[in-house]
């Protein structure tokens, strides 16, 4: 599918997506949102691109293969589950949460960093699936 | 820190995966990591089983939230067990799949995945809540569905469609279940179910309710008309994996059955009735579908499904003695049945074949080795003092108290037709004079193995034979333990307590 | 409203079920979702269903002040999704890993593990 105008409108699009994919990862602090949403729209941005320009251009775009940011995430989710155990003596993923807020992000805490290791695994996960899918088609 | 120390066997699983997964493409690395901790996690759950006996049911509420309301982690005597015994097979095993596992299935992540196995085994036997138990049985299944299709051999691929395809059935009915109780009683914790299930009004649902877990669990623990699938795929991954499977995963589904049946689901005659039929009916079956087959690996599939019927027997009792019988037998039934399939493997690698009508001469070749496999095979059938001998002995003292005859008939025929099968294979295998095999080229022998890696294949099968030798020898502690836990399954008042001390 | 989930949960049972029992392997799997997609709508029913109230907390307060729609249900349909797509992209390439092993999409003649045991 490489018309002219996916292929110009996707290299816009994959951008923004991604920036509105980190939006809603952040946004799931307080509302709906969070890491698995941002991470399959962040896919999704991915995705677009390969429609637009083929798989080959996307993986040169991605520079390293999605399975790798598999280990990534969940060493992330892991390590902020970790944290009130080995720091605090807490159960298990406690949430542990700094006192002030910060712009933008609004009140730090490990479920954040959890999220953001949801983020990258589903995105990981997604790509994984979907390049191989296509590339075995 | 020692308050979470029910959680580090657990977490250290995770860790160990998502490590492994850093290293995808170092097989050699991956090896050494997996063994090492294999050793790592035999000592955190011997610590954490030390702790549960010597102070009592351990419990973790993850993320601080109180009982009912967030996602609970018990360890009692039952599932302290359970995860020691699960650490210790997996160690063997993870050992066993260094030697044994050819490095074209190494290369796809073997070693990561089957980290995954373990830590989804080692959740459902800590885990309190109910919808938990399902994750972690969702996680035992998509990872044990890359380990039987790694390879993508013609007859692995179709195993794997089945073994997939019910699976998958058990756990949407498992999730069925789970809504139709949520719905019922409106809460998810096993603890707080125990307590609010008994006092419904709507008997009748309750009832379909626990048939539908009694489906699931029954098609994951492969009970009598469900257990198509695991003669159907068991045979075709490596050795490795069967072993694993073979030993661990339909007894997950036997645990799932006994949590449910002595927390929630109590004293109902007509689902103890409906579990001694089964019962009975497994032995049955599996016995006669072993004494039929043609390859050592799908005898022993088939003997898998004859010993379930032992449990689900003793279950349906529900009498101490029985629990107890029950209990003793889960725990030699894990150790026996992987060493038999990492044995398989091993037949397989000294003769190229697992085709009973192909073996022979084993005794005549290599009589040391013949011993060693003697071992396993003994304690299987239950001769006296070997470890299966023991929890028969409850089991049969149980029926005699129940005046259960029928199922004491099953247990005595099921015990002598393990005898005749045993001895079947003993006779084809071991002293038959066999026809030399044509020599497969591009097949790694056993005896062209150097030293080390014949010390990796024979180690693990020492050591789980070592393991059935002491739980044959040593079968006044294994009694004492089983004593103990079939108690706290009596009395599940101690189980609740422990989760939600507010109660009191 | 629940009368109406009532009956297509009762349909994508059925209709899950009807595939499954198809020879063919793409039906297999259509039927597995299907039947999969039944489940979770089963747990969004039988959770009760409150409509109109999401369980967020509004700005200002920290407890709920009205009644709230049970936000255990969605949280468990939520995770049986995930679960189901992971799995469900797993079937699809197995399926298709099968149709070039067998080379047929009959269930019927996947059988040869049987023969071969000599």
């Amino acid at each position: 599918m490489k018309t002219l105008i996916l292929r110009t409108a996707s290299n816009y699009l994959l951008p923004i997506l991604l920036l509105f994919s980190i939006f809603i990862l952040l946004r799931g602090h307080y509302l709906p949102g969070g890491g698995f949403v941002g991470g399959l729209i962040a896919s999704i941005a991915f995705v677009l691109h390969a429609f637009a320009n083929g798989l080959k251009d996307t993986k040169k775009l991605l520079k390293f293969h999605p399975g790798f940011l598999m280990p990534i995430g969940l060493a992330v989710s892991f390590l902020a589950g970790l944290l009130p155990v080995i720091g605090f003596d807490e159960p298990f993923m406690t949430g542990l949460w700094m006192h002030d807020t910060i712009p933008v992000l609004g009140a730090l805490g490990t479920a954040m960093f959890f999220d953001i290791g949801v983020y990258i695994v589903v995105q990981g996960v997604t790509l994984t699936i979907i390049f191989t899918i296509s590339e075995s088609a | 820190m020692t308050q979470q120390l029910l959680l580090y066997p657990l977490l250290f699983q995770l860790f160990l995966s998502i490590l492994l997964m850093f290293f995808w493409k170092k097989i050699e690395t991956q090896k050494i990591i997996s063994i090492v901790g294999g050793f790592i996690g035999v000592f955190l759950s011997a610590l954490l089983f030390y702790k549960v006996w010597h102070y009592g049911t351990q419990t973790v509420q993850a993320a601080n939230w109180e009982a009912p309301y967030g996602i609970t982690f018990v360890a009692d005597t039952l599932s302290a067990t359970l995860v020691l015994l699960t650490a210790i097979a997996g160690m063997a095993v993870s050992f066993f799949s260094a030697a044994s596992v050819i490095p074209a299935r190494l290369r796809f992540g073997y070693f990561p995945i089957y980290h995954f196995l373990l830590l989804g085994l080692t959740g459902a036997f800590l885990t309190g809540d109910i919808f938990n138990l399902y994750v972690w049985f969702e996680i035992i299944i998509i990872s044990s569905f890359v380990l039987i299709t790694l390879g993508g051999e013609k007859a692995q691929i179709e195993g794997a469609v089945k073994y997939f395809t019910l699976n998958i059935l058990a756990s949407i009915i498992f999730l069925t279940a789970i809504a139709v109780l949520y719905g019922l009683a409106g809460s998810l914790n096993m603890a707080d179910l125990a307590v609010l299930v008994p006092q419904l009004k709507n008997r009748h649902l309750v009832e379909v309710t626990a048939i539908l877990f009694l489906v699931g669990f029954g098609i994951k623990s492969a009970v009598f008309p469900l257990y198509f699938w695991l003669p159907a795929s068991y045979h075709t991954p490596p050795s490795a994996v069967a072993a694993i499977f073979g030993g661990l995963l339909t007894k997950v589904g036997v645990y799932a059955l006994i949590r449910i049946f002595s927390l929630i689901f109590l004293d109902n005659e007509f689902l103890n009735d409906l579990l001694i039929v089964i019962a009975v009916l497994t032995l049955f079956s599996g016995a006669i579908g072993a004494l039929v087959q043609k390859n050592v690996r799908k005898i022993f599939s088939y003997l898998i499904i004859c010993h379930i019927g032992f449990m689900i027997g003793g279950l349906g009792m529900f009498t101490k003695v029985a629990l107890a019988g029950m209990v003793f037998y889960l725990i030699h039934d894990i150790m026996v049945k992987t060493n038999l399939f990492m044995i398989s493997g091993l037949i397989y690698r000294i003769k190229g074949t697992n085709n009973v009508k192909l073996l022979g001469d084993l005794y005549d070749k290599y009589p040391k080795l013949s011993l060693l496999m003697f071992i396993p095979l003994l304690s299987l059938i239950g001769v006296p003092p070997f470890s299966g001998f023991w929890p028969k002995v409850s089991l049969i003292i149980a029926t005699l108290n129940e005046k259960n005859y029928v199922l004491l008939g099953a247990i005595i025929l099921g015990s002598l037709l393990t005898l005749l099968v045993v001895a079947k294979l003993w006779s084809e295998v071991f002293w038959k004079k066999g026809e030399e095999l044509p020599v497969r080229k591009h097949f790694l022998y056993f005896k062209q193995m150097d030293k080390a890696r014949k010390f990796q294949f024979l180690a693990p099968i020492v050591m789980l034979a070592g393991v059935s030798l002491y739980i044959g020898f040593g079968a006044e502690h294994m009694q004492q333990l089983s004593n103990r836990i079939a108690s706290e399954l009596i009395n599940n008042q101690q189980y609740i307590d422990a989760v939600m001390p507010q109660n009191n | 409203m629940e009368f109406l989930l009532a009956i297509i949960t009762g349909l994508l049972y059925a209709a899950g079920l009807y595939m499954m029992l198809r020879r063919s392997m793409v039906k297999l799997i259509i039927g597995l979702i299907i039947i999969s997609n039944g489940a979770n709508l089963l747990i969004f029913l039988l959770g009760r269903i409150t409509k109109g109230h999401p369980p967020i907390i509004p700005d200002g307060s920290k407890v709920f002040t009205e009644i709230y729609a049970d936000p255990v249900p969605q949280a468990l349909i939520l995770t049986a999704i995930v679960i189901s797509f992971g799995l469900q992209s797993f079937a699809i390439i197995l399926i298709k890993r099968a149709y070039q092993a067998v080379k047929t999409d009959d269930l019927d003649e996947m059988n040869t593990i049987e023969e071969e045991i000599k």
